[in-house]
């Protein structure tokens, strides 16, 4: 009878294989894990086994789980860097307030640089919507039953939106304070957002996400008066946490702060088109001397 | 659940390790998971055996290595062993705790044949 659970296929019933047996031990039995092997794919790839003699051998890997991943960010940094662009991954729970936030960021900096957004929810199109409302270009992108955005799904977005060059592109990640932590998109920051109407333990509950990030956001705080949020309190977990975290405390609505927001914006550019400059130069000097060349 | 999508990188990684280094099947993968990691092994070892089916590690055992968390205390300017993020300096009780290690998610080892 088949094991339902690890599906290691026994012919007949023996005495390792009766039910209620503990499902990870056949597999240190390499006695019977060749019997069993040997039912189970009989006409696949077990026909190649010599019965007695094993051809079992260890390969030595060293290799990273999230390496297809980061490749691809590094794809994606590459890309993001050869045309100067300052991408930020936005990450929370839901219902912090990302989407206020970045309707009122992108509505406010369009006028003075490019701006683009890319959206990640498991289903609709409702923020992108929100965020091209604005007149700013946005898409949406549905991780179906996905828990978070990989680098794969943000490399595809960022070129099917043919992004300006000097901009800044804000990814707004699927609202999780877990799954998005661990997944490189090739930003140049993660920004986590809490807003106090949340619990301000939240840095020490989701330690991954406050140690991933180089900015925590404090939203909503137009709303503390009617709140007992400890602000100190919550900075001293997040601290405790990341020690270099960067807090900017804001409403989007009523909008104070935001000028400590779009300071911090405006300052992680810099080095981004500092580099660009020098490439560009480069480039230039280079057209320059075949000029010089000819005359 | 972002260890289904990890655990799906696992099964690539031995997909493409198995055309470079010419075997069929996997018996046995060793992975290293550190305890500050962002994954739970249980967790992974759940995704691991539901999705395995039909791959060449279909009837693979999985070794999860616990590697202990580390971290440099900027206060006492020592490195120390820690088990949470959220973790004090064992030595000095300070809260500046840079992790320096036991953040790791490696394929180590398979056997395979």
């Amino acid at each position: 009878m088949m094991c339902t659970v690890c599906g290691c296929g026994e012919g007949t019933s023996t005495d390792s294989h009766t039910h209620g047996h503990d499902h990870d031990h056949d597999h240190d039995h390499d006695h019977d894990h060749d019997h069993g092997r040997d039912l189970h794919y009989g006409t696949g790839a077990a026909g190649v086994h010599v019965p007695g003699m094993s051809q079992a051998r260890l390969v030595k890997i060293e290799q990273d789980i999230l390496g297809y991943n980061d490749a691809y960010a590094a794809e994606n940094r590459k890309l993001f860097a050869d045309k100067g662009i300052l991408v930020l991954n936005l990450v929370s729970s839901p219902g912090s307030g990302k989407t206020t936030l970045l309707c009122r960021t992108v509505a406010d900096l369009k006028a003075r640089l490019s701006v683009a957004v890319i959206e990640g929810d498991q289903q609709t199109t409702f923020d992108a919507d929100r965020i091209r409302a604005t007149g700013v270009p946005a898409l949406q992108v549905n991780t179906g039953k996905g828990c978070h955005l990989d680098a794969h799904m943000v490399g595809h977005a960022a070129r099917k939106l043919d992004l300006a060059d000097d901009s800044v592109l804000f990814v707004e990640n699927v609202g999780n304070l877990v799954c998005p932590a661990g997944f490189d998109l090739g930003e140049a920051a993660k920004v986590v957002i809490l807003s106090v109407t949340e619990g301000e333990d939240k840095p020490l509950k989701y330690p991954d996400m406050f140690a991933a990030a180089e900015v925590m956001i404090l939203n909503k705080i137009d709303l503390l008066p009617h709140l007992s949020f400890d602000v100190e309190k919550c900075v001293r977990y997040a601290r405790k946490i990341n020690p270099a975290i960067r807090l900017i405390e804001l409403s989007a609505t009523s909008g104070h702060g935001l000028d400590a927001w779009y300071g911090w914006i405006e300052k992680k550019r810099q080095p981004i088109l500092a580099e660009r400059a020098v490439a560009l130069e480069a480039k230039l000097a280079a057209v320059r001397r075949n000029l010089g060349a000819e005359a | 659940m972002h260890e289904m999508a990890l655990t799906e990188g696992v099964l690539r990684l031995l997909e493409d390790q198995a055309a470079a280094q010419h075997f069929e099947r996997v018996r046995k993968v060793w992975l290293e998971i550190g305890e500050l990691s962002t994954v739970d092994p249980e967790a992974l070892r759940f995704c691991f055996e539901a999705i395995r089916a039909g791959t060449l590690a279909e009837d693979a055992a999985l070794e999860i290595i616990r590697t202990p968390g580390r971290a440099y205390c900027m206060d006492c300017s020592k490195a120390v062993r820690v088990v949470q993020r959220y973790d004090s300096c064992p030595d000095c009780g300070g809260d500046r705790l840079q992790v320096t290690g036991g953040d790791e998610m490696r394929v180590k080892e398979l056997e395979v044949e």
